[in-house]
């Protein structure tokens, strides 16, 4: 309410450095702030994940460079399965919150949707720069989380706070996994190595990160009910739109459950509380209410975190992957120059997706001793996601049937999308099944299934969008050449990586374990997880060509037209860069539909969504107006 | 288009108010290859894009409402799943008064908001006072009700039963923070710029304090009812 009211659509063009770039109103340059924080993240994340691949395909290999930097982590270059574990946990929440939430939603979210409605900005540009400040700060203490307990002096920086805020006990970062289960999360030094004073930051930073993602759902809301332009009727909106609402709606209704019971655990580990704890347990060789260091405890359920945590926790999986479903079905149109097959039919089945994804978070709990009969229910809604996601993958094929498809590398990454959620998402039916699950549960088949459809889907999902708008928000196309070396590689390289693990796991190889040389029966699966490292070594590599690719293309890129990519919708309407207002001061007025590619009878194959019927001669046949 | 930046200059000078067409979910849209593109209920038929717009406000207040409710309705989901010992905890006479005055607090903004709605700006502003105090008294009686419950040996720290007397309270109260700044922003508001024709943008604004202080209200009589009668 604090905002300045009726004036906030005036606020000029900043001139000064620091308002321009680092403290904007602008949603487009916050958005580019999103993704750079994406950028940032997937970086630290990635290359968590390559230290954990060198762990699992050559253990007990001496790495010097690792005791450099973690000391007590690797002592003698040797990882210990606490590092290791901790580096489970940070890799998914820094994945999960600070790439995947961030980037598809914040970042081309912020930058796209008022442009694509026909608003000059967002609802509330105030609110729009504080939620990008409120992210960075729980990413910043998301790295403190890492930190906090390796060095003695650092590890004081917050003992005003309480005995329980002291690091520097030189163990690693917070080892509780991305879920962070109670009871050992929420017991403080007494639990082990990991769980001390950054499991405290861990749990603050996701909280931050809870307040920052409302702040930026509530824009996207109001944003978008509130601000389309004449003529943009809901059903004239374009599948970006309807999925960045959704993903809005989504994180709105999930993350308050999240925050909840993020501040329950907190003060479970700070205040003396028991929401998480039970009654009598025994950890570390200590009964609870034995001895000072252990306070007693009673009355609380573990089950109750896991009941809030995978309340936010599936719906968070449609955060993550329904901005790619948008761009992925903008795109296919785009490039299959034909218009999207079913329109209504994926709007409402988006709209399926995240209703029903509200419903389903028990299919994370099959083992945590619920009710058969809970789990059946659970299993049937969960399997029941398949059939709007059918709906999808069918519409998709449909737009791309019988098109002259033009193979740009944001066409080949959006086709990367498709292939992706299938894949992944045929191991969901197999996984939602509690009978099935059960077996599976704790083995590298779930690894296998969220790392295609909720990680590289969404990820793939992401890279088309950059190499498509990028000619937008920069005016230099992403270089092509680069752009389709890139993708051959990662799209072989994430198959290479993933369909291993299903194999594996199907095997019986535990997920979360450092080292497998002690099994025997897994010791014919070792070609395996090596040949799963040298593909992931393979890919991370690539990366590194994306990121030069960005930032040479930034400077040096083939420049682009307002209108490179002969595409239909607003943000293609407007300069390239997009001038501060958008439209410069007039906002454009809608006529038709999204996606008129192919108008039998119209001069070109394509018809943009601002050009008015007088401008378009024979323009009568319009496919998809049942307005 | 020419007409339609012609209407935009003159709007942007323009200092009168600016009628709004309703907000429903969209006006029809003339058939495929309609003449007029029409307005979608949203944004206004004229296309001016710096118009106070009240449905902005209620869709932001309805939203932010969405969310608070969902955090309590996960806590209630802890507080009703937790097991609750043997301890019985009789429930702090206070929190019969702070329910009792929130619900008060309630009605006497209603009365603001009439007030607003007839012209009457001195009552309006006597009302907003008058919830403003009953606001600070409901936060009084609940810190008087923390005392009474230690004074009971109920602490913080302990069983959840116990510990959920505190933490509903203080989320509660922290939530109820908020409506009294935003109580106090109306009042400031009442102040200032009482010539320029505003008086939608008080409307909008009392209606949309209003409604988030009914729902603090609303939300703590639930949680009254839960921690009285589920023990």
């Amino acid at each position: 309410m604090s905002e300045t009211h009726e004036g906030v659509h005036r606020h000029p063009a900043p001139t000064g450095f620091i308002r321009k770039y680092i403290f904007s109103l602008d949603h487009k340059v916050i958005g580019i702030q999103y993704i750079i924080l994406a950028l940032a993240a997937v970086l630290v994340g990635m290359i968590m994940s390559l230290l954990m691949r060198l762990q699992l395909s050559w253990p007990g290999t001496n790495w010097p460079i690792l005791e450099t930097f973690f000391p007590t982590g690797a002592p003698g270059g040797l990882m210990t399965p606490e590092f290791y574990l901790s580096l489970v946990t940070m890799h998914g929440t820094i994945m999960v919150f600070f790439v995947l939430t961030t980037a598809p939603q914040g970042g081309f979210g912020n930058y796209f949707l008022p442009i694509q409605i026909g608003a000059e900005d967002m609802a509330f540009p105030v609110l729009n720069m504080m939620s990008f400040w409120v992210t960075f700060l729980g990413f910043l203490v998301i790295l403190f989380a890492i930190v906090v307990e390796g060095n003695q002096s650092i590890g004081q920086w917050f003992a005003a706070l309480g005995p329980s805020f002291v690091g520097g006990s030189g163990t690693v970062g917070p080892i509780g996994g991305w879920t962070g289960y109670a009871p050992l999360s929420a017991l403080g030094k007494v639990a082990g190595p990991g769980q001390g004073a950054g499991m405290n930051f861990w749990v603050i930073s996701i909280a931050i990160f809870c307040v920052g993602s409302l702040l930026g759902a509530l824009n996207f809301i109001t944003t978008l009910l509130n601000m389309r332009t004449k003529g943009m009727s809901l059903m004239r909106m374009p599948l970006t739109c309807w999925a960045w609402f959704t993903t809005a709606v989504l994180a709105l209704l999930s993350f308050p459950v999240l925050l909840g019971g993020g501040i329950l655990l907190l003060l479970d580990r700070i205040a003396g509380t028991s929401f998480f704890i039970p009654g009598g347990l025994y950890v570390s060789g200590l009964l609870s209410g034995s001895n000072p260091n252990f306070p007693l405890h009673t009355g609380g359920s573990p089950i109750l975190w896991q009941h809030l945590f995978w309340f936010f926790g599936h719906p968070e999986v449609y955060i993550a992957i329904l901005p790619g479903m948008g761009a992925t079905s903008h795109i296919l149109s785009t490039f299959a120059r034909k218009p999207i097959f079913g329109y209504r039919a994926m709007v409402f089945a988006i709209f399926a997706i995240g209703l029903l994804g509200f419903f389903v978070w028990g299919h994370h709990m099959f083992i945590s001793g619920m009710s058969p009969y809970s789990a059946v229910a659970f299993s049937i809604l969960t399997l029941s996601i398949g059939v709007p996601s059918a709906v999808k993958t069918f519409n998709w094929l449909g737009t791309l049937w019988g098109a002259r498809i033009r193979f740009t590398t944001a066409m080949l990454f959006a086709l990367g999308f498709v292939s992706l959620f299938v894949a992944g998402g045929i191991s969901g039916l197999i996984l939602g099944q509690s009978s099935l699950d059960l077996a599976m549960h704790d083995t590298y088949i779930v690894t296998g299934h969220f790392h295609l459809v909720m990680g590289v889907a969404s990820i793939f999902g992401m890279f088309a969008a950059l190499y498509f708008w990028f000619p937008k928000m920069f005016g230099r196309f992403l270089g092509e050449g680069l752009g389709k070396f890139h993708f051959w590689i990662t799209f072989i390289g994430v198959y290479c990586i993933f369909m291993p693990m299903h194999i594996m796991g199907i095997a019986g190889m535990p997920r979360r374990y450092s080292q497998f040389t002690e099994y025997e029966f897994l010791k014919g699966l070792h070609p395996l997880v090596v040949f799963v490292s040298v593909a992931a070594i393979i890919t991370i590599a690539t990366q590194f060509v994306f990121y030069f690719n960005v930032i040479w293309s930034i400077f040096k890129g083939k420049k682009a037209g307002d209108n490179p990519w002969e595409a239909t919708t607003l943000e293609w309407n407007t300069t390239t860069p997009p001038p501060h207002d958008n439209f410069a001061g007039i906002l454009p007025t809608v006529y038709r539909g999204p996606y008129e590619f192919a108008v039998p009878g119209a001069p070109k194959d394509f018809i943009m969504q601002a050009e008015a019927d007088a401008e378009v001669p024979g323009g009568n046949g319009h496919n998809g107006h049942k307005h | 288009m020419l007409r339609y930046q012609a209407v935009m200059a003159t709007m942007v000078t323009s200092t009168k108010t600016v009628t709004k067409k309703g907000a429903g979910s969209g006006a029809k849209f003339p058939g495929p290859n309609g003449k007029k593109p029409g307005g979608n209920g949203w944004h206004g038929d004229d296309g001016s894009k710096r118009k106070f717009s009240p449905a902005r406000y209620r869709i932001t207040m309805w939203v932010v409402l969405a969310a608070i409710i969902m955090m309590f309705a996960a806590l209630s989901g802890v507080y009703i799943m937790s097991t609750h010992g043997e301890q019985r905890i009789a429930m702090p006479h206070m929190f019969f008064a702070s329910t009792g005055i929130i619900i008060i607090s309630s009605w006497t903004l209603t009365r603001a908001k009439r007030s607003l709605q007839f012209e009457q700006s001195r009552r309006y502003v006597s009302w907003l006072l008058v919830t403003l105090v009953l606001g600070l008294a409901f936060l009084t009686s609940q810190l008087i009700g923390w005392r009474e419950l230690k004074d009971a040996g109920v602490y913080f720290a302990g069983q959840p039963h116990s510990s959920f007397f505190y933490f509903f309270t203080a989320v509660h109260g922290a939530h109820l923070i908020g409506g009294i700044i935003l109580l106090v922003f109306l009042l400031v508001r009442s102040k200032t710029n009482i010539l320029k024709p505003e008086t939608e943008k008080r409307n909008t604004w009392t209606a949309v304090v209003a409604l988030y202080w009914h729902a603090m209200g609303a939300i703590w009589v639930w949680l009254f009812l839960l921690l009285l009668l589920l023990k």
